[in-house]
């Protein structure tokens, strides 16, 4: 076995993901540029799980498993975020997360915030011809009412 | 040559190849599926590397939960079915740095190996990794435990946005809520 | 300390202590009435109280002193320069004080009646009565300090204090435009004149390792030093006494009311001048380059003032330019060194001049005006303000034998010895620019006064509408008062226990005490009298003349082209404007302009480039999620290049 197969192949899935971590804009592209990223990592400790011996045998291995469940961990939360942050802006660009405003844990921009919702809401919803039962301006309406 | 090693560059064109196409399609949806095509080829690597548990492991984890959890965040942000035009950004600093990485990485690790050849293990087995993960790394283990439990909690907490917030909160919340349906029943 | 320098130490004390306490009354309320203002009435008691006081001391004073004498208390030590806390008394210090306290007094009672509410009294005026009359007790406190001070440092806060009186004082008539701006105009020029007075002190104490005048006079200063310190200390004397090339504030300075322009005239202001130099006249007496510029400096005055009050019509600026004049004539004695003639001279100058302005005053309020081309025919409707009017004009004119005459012909006489004979310290040629200066003075001083006296008092009436009439007891008792030292007190110049206090003014060293005059007297009966009476009988005939011509028209008519010149005083004060005010001004704009924009630039320049430095880096660490991200990856790639580079190289 050649070792320098797999390094290469994993180094360059490694700059694939990077560059998909900086040229994609959707969400949802740069958390799948991240996954080849992780898997890059990945290949590249069970690699060398078989190459270099190691004081605790299959310590790549296990550490591969780790990091899949990191990866499992990230992709959570990751997705979460990434729905909040489309059912508060309506978009999941990465260029227009709002850096420049004030946080969202303060009063005036909490209270803002919900309004936003739903004076963006109706126009979205009521563009958007795909709109599903998830919508998130339709969920944050009965709530408001309630 | 060895068999091995034919294998290896044939998966490992495989993952670069769907990869490449992951990054670069204009397909939401097919990029999730190219996503499956170069994970489950890494599985294969695994397999060959003689990992068995991390390959079942990829396939069942990655292949199975995650990228289904990506589809799923597809829909729900409803994406358009097709290709659509503006999921990228200009690509020139992202090729210079993606390029720069990779080729950067694949040229250390070919100056470190060059074409140096390794006898491979025998098949490990679940049982051996079992007892390293459950004898010499069964801290961390625990602590990746709790982990998983406060992502578990911290993914639920953020896509909930009516819990976690004080009572004040709360009624400021319901008031401007409940003035746009007022507005919302007038009009 | 004895009873004499006792008294002499509590002399200033009196009217500082009134005047302090009076400083704390509150003003008088608005509106109400003149016989139920409490404050009023303390103010009035107090400032009258302080006045009377003083005026028992001095008398006390002068009744006690029997011989010089002098008392000191170490006040600072400053590492080899003594500052004393003492009085330095003497027969002259002693006539001076009664001079000062007795025309304080009468200026403090007469404002009783003066500034009242009436037909032409604002409500303003007559609402800060209280601080008015504390500031009088300071001044007149300052002006006896500087009298009986036995400290150059004693003697110069003093001369501040009186400064920052004139200040407050011209300034105190707030309806008048030109009140605030005569009151900054006498405060900065005096100041002008104080630096030099300071640098002289200064430079004098330094050179004797201590402040008291004793020290001072006794020590053996270097020719350089003397001459330095003597024109410096010239400087401060033309500021207060208004001797030319900074007489220019003291014709403004009649926006002032009118008693505190009879005070600052007559007592205290501009006396002070004078006296300084007497009290220091050892020092002078050594450099004849300080006698010789305070000699041309005296004449210049002399004749300028004349010569300016000829054609003004403001009756109170006639006054104040006299004022000049005759200041110009104690300088001139001084100059020719004659101290003794001088003082003389102070002290008839301060009774006929406060006569002369109280008695202008008591005509301003009953006419309204200041103008006297607005007035006339005034002997009728106030025969006692007429009669006591003309004793002033004529004890201002040297007419026989109202006190003027006598002093005026010590002077005079002083002058001649020196133009003559070669007496005294200074050179001959002072002597005679004095003497000629003085002569003509006489004849141009007949002139004017009596042109005052026939616009004022003679010929008809210009404004038919005012009923004069002669001033209420509490404005005419100080007239009269005044009126007997104004006629009488030149007799006191011959020989007699008067003279003998006057010319002990040189106690420290009484071998050079002039010669100048004959020890038995200040006054000595010579052919050469004459001259100046026929001289004041030309100017008097002259004025009489062009009046009995055309009774209605102003005898300064007769003056042509060189009325207007005279009338600005050759046109001094554009002068002034032109090389000082004007660059000053200039100066300030462009230090304003300097400090708004390179100063004021460069600390808001740094604070704005600090802004938009931090404002542009804030804008960096903004930068949108995927820029930051790239930012990042690009640095770990460069550390990574790095690293991998220089380890591999290594």
């Amino acid at each position: 076995m050649r070792p320098v197969i797999p390094y290469v192949t994993a180094a360059l899935l490694f700059g694939l993901g990077v560059y998909g971590v900086l040229r994609r804009r959707n969400a949802v592209l740069v958390l799948m540029a991240v996954e080849l990223m992780l898997n890059a990592v990945n290949l590249i400790l069970v690699t060398a799980d078989t190459t270099a011996k190691a004081l605790l045998p299959h310590g790549g291995q296990v550490f591969a498993l780790f990091v899949i469940v990191l990866a499992a961990a990230e992709i959570g939360v990751g997705l979460a975020i990434v729905l909040q942050l489309y059912r508060m802006r309506a978009s999941v660009a990465v260029d227009e997360v709002p850096l420049a405003e004030r946080p969202a844990d303060e009063p005036v921009p909490v209270a803002v915030g919900p309004a936003g919702v739903t004076t963006d809401g109706p126009s979205g919803v009521a563009d958007g011809p795909a709109g599903g039962g998830a919508n998130p301006p339709e969920t944050g309406r009965p709530e408001g009412d309630r | 040559m060895t068999g091995v090693d034919v294998l290896l560059v044939a998966l490992g064109a495989v993952a670069v190849g769907s990869a490449v196409l992951v990054v670069a399609t204009k397909h939401l949806v097919r990029a999730g599926l190219y996503l499956v095509v170069c994970l489950g080829a890494l599985a294969g690597m695994y397999l060959v590397l003689s990992a068995e548990l991390v390959a079942w492991v990829q396939v069942l984890i990655y292949v199975g939960a995650v990228v289904v959890l990506l589809l799923f965040a597809v829909m729900l942000t409803r994406a358009p079915i097709g290709a659509s035009d503006d999921l990228d950004r200009p690509g020139w600093p992202a090729a210079l740095i993606g390029g720069g990485v990779g080729l950067g990485l694949a040229a250390l690790l070919v100056d470190a190996y060059r074409w140096t050849k390794v006898e491979l293990p025998e098949a490990g087995t679940a049982e051996r990794i079992g007892e390293q993960v459950f004898g010499s790394w069964v801290l961390p283990f625990e602590v990746l435990s709790v982990l998983l439990l406060s992502a578990l909690v911290g993914a639920i907490v953020l896509s909930r946005p009516d819990i976690g917030r004080s009572p004040g909160r709360q009624s400021a919340v319901d008031g401007v809520d409940s003035d746009g349906a007022g507005r919302g029943r007038s009009r | 300390m004895s009873t004499t320098t006792l008294l002499g130490a509590l002399l200033p004390a009196v009217p500082l202590v009134a005047g302090l306490v009076g400083l704390l009354l509150p003003p008088s309320p608005r509106g109400a009435a003149t016989e139920q203002d409490t404050a009023r009435r303390v103010a009035i008691g107090l400032g009258v109280a302080g006045a009377a006081g003083a005026l028992a001391l001095a008398v006390a004073l002068l009744v006690s002193l029997d011989g010089p004498a002098e008392a000191s208390t170490t006040w600072i030590d400053l590492g080899g320069l003594t500052v004393t806390l003492g009085v330095r008394l003497d027969g002259s210090a002693a006539l001076v004080a009664v001079a000062v306290a007795a025309v304080a007094l009468a200026v403090q009672v007469y404002s009783t009646g003066y500034l009242k509410r009436g037909p032409h009294d604002d409500v303003d005026v007559d609402h800060r009565y209280p601080p008015y009359a504390a500031q009088i007790s300071l001044f007149t406190a300052a002006m006896l300090l500087v009298v009986v001070s036995g400290d150059l440092i004693l003697l110069l806060v003093g001369w501040e204090v009186m400064g920052l009186c004139s200040y407050l004082l011209i300034a105190h008539d707030r309806r008048l435009p030109e009140a605030p701006a005569a009151a900054m105009k006498a405060f900065l020029v005096t100041r002008v004149g104080d630096v030099g007075f300071l640098l002289g002190i200064a430079l004098l104490g330094v050179s004797a390792g201590s402040f008291r005048i004793a020290d001072v006079l006794a020590h053996d200063h270097s020719a350089g030093t003397l001459t330095a310190a003597c024109l410096l200390l010239l400087a401060g004397v033309a500021g207060k006494s208004a001797q030319f090339p900074l007489h220019t504030w003291l014709p403004d300075a009649m926006a002032g009311p009118t008693p505190i322009s009879a005070l600052i005239h007559a007592a205290t202001m501009v006396a002070a001048g004078v006296y300084a130099v007497t009290r220091l006249f050892p020092l002078f007496e050594a450099t004849p380059v300080a006698l010789a510029v305070l000699g041309v400096m005296a004449s210049v005055t002399l004749l300028l003032g004349a010569l300016a009050a000829t054609a003004q019509d403001d009756i109170k600026r006639v006054l104040a330019w006299s004022t000049v004049s005759q200041i110009g004539y104690m300088t001139g004695a001084l100059a020719v060194g004659s101290p003794p003639a001088a003082l003389f001279h102070l002290l008839t100058h301060a009774a006929f001049k406060a006569l002369l302005f109280l008695a202008a005053g008591a005509v301003i309020h009953a006419v309204g005006t200041t103008l006297m081309s607005r007035m006339g025919g005034l002997r009728h409707t106030m025969p006692v303000t007429f009669w006591c009017t003309l004793i002033g004009l004529g004890a201002l004119a040297g007419v026989p034998p109202l006190s003027g005459f006598w002093s005026k012909e010590g002077v005079l006489a002083a002058a001649e010895g020196a133009a003559l004979h070669g007496d005294g310290p200074a050179p001959a040629w002072v002597g005679w620019l004095v003497w000629l200066a003085a002569l003509v003075g006489v004849a141009v001083t007949a002139w004017y006064a009596t042109r005052l006296l026939l616009r004022t008092f003679f010929g008809a009436t210009r404004t038919p509408l005012a009923h004069p009439h002669d001033p209420p007891a509490v404005l005419r008792w100080p007239v009269l008062a005044l009126a007997v030292p104004a006629a009488l007190l030149g007799l006191a110049g011959f020989p007699g226990w008067f003279s003998t206090q006057l010319q002990r003014t040189l106690p420290a060293d009484p071998e050079a005490v002039s010669d100048l005059m004959p020890p038995d007297g200040l006054i000595h009966l010579t052919p050469t009298v004459l001259l100046p009476l026929a001289l004041l009988l030309v100017g008097a005939g002259l004025a009489w003349a062009g009046w009995r011509r055309d009774a209605a028209a102003d005898p300064a008519a007769a003056l042509g082209p060189l009325r207007p010149v005279f009338a600005r005083a050759f046109r001094l004060d554009d002068v002034q404007h032109t090389l000082v005010v004007r660059p000053t001004t200039a100066l300030g704009q462009a230090a304003r302009v300097a400090d708004e924009r390179v100063v004021d630039g460069a600390v808001l320049g740094t604070g704005r480039a600090a802004r938009a430095l931090g404002g542009g880096l804030g804008t960096l660490h903004r930068a949108a999620l995927p820029r930051a991200i790239a930012a990042v990856l690009a640095g770990a790639l460069l550390i990574g290049l790095a690293a991998a580079l220089i380890g591999g190289a290594a």
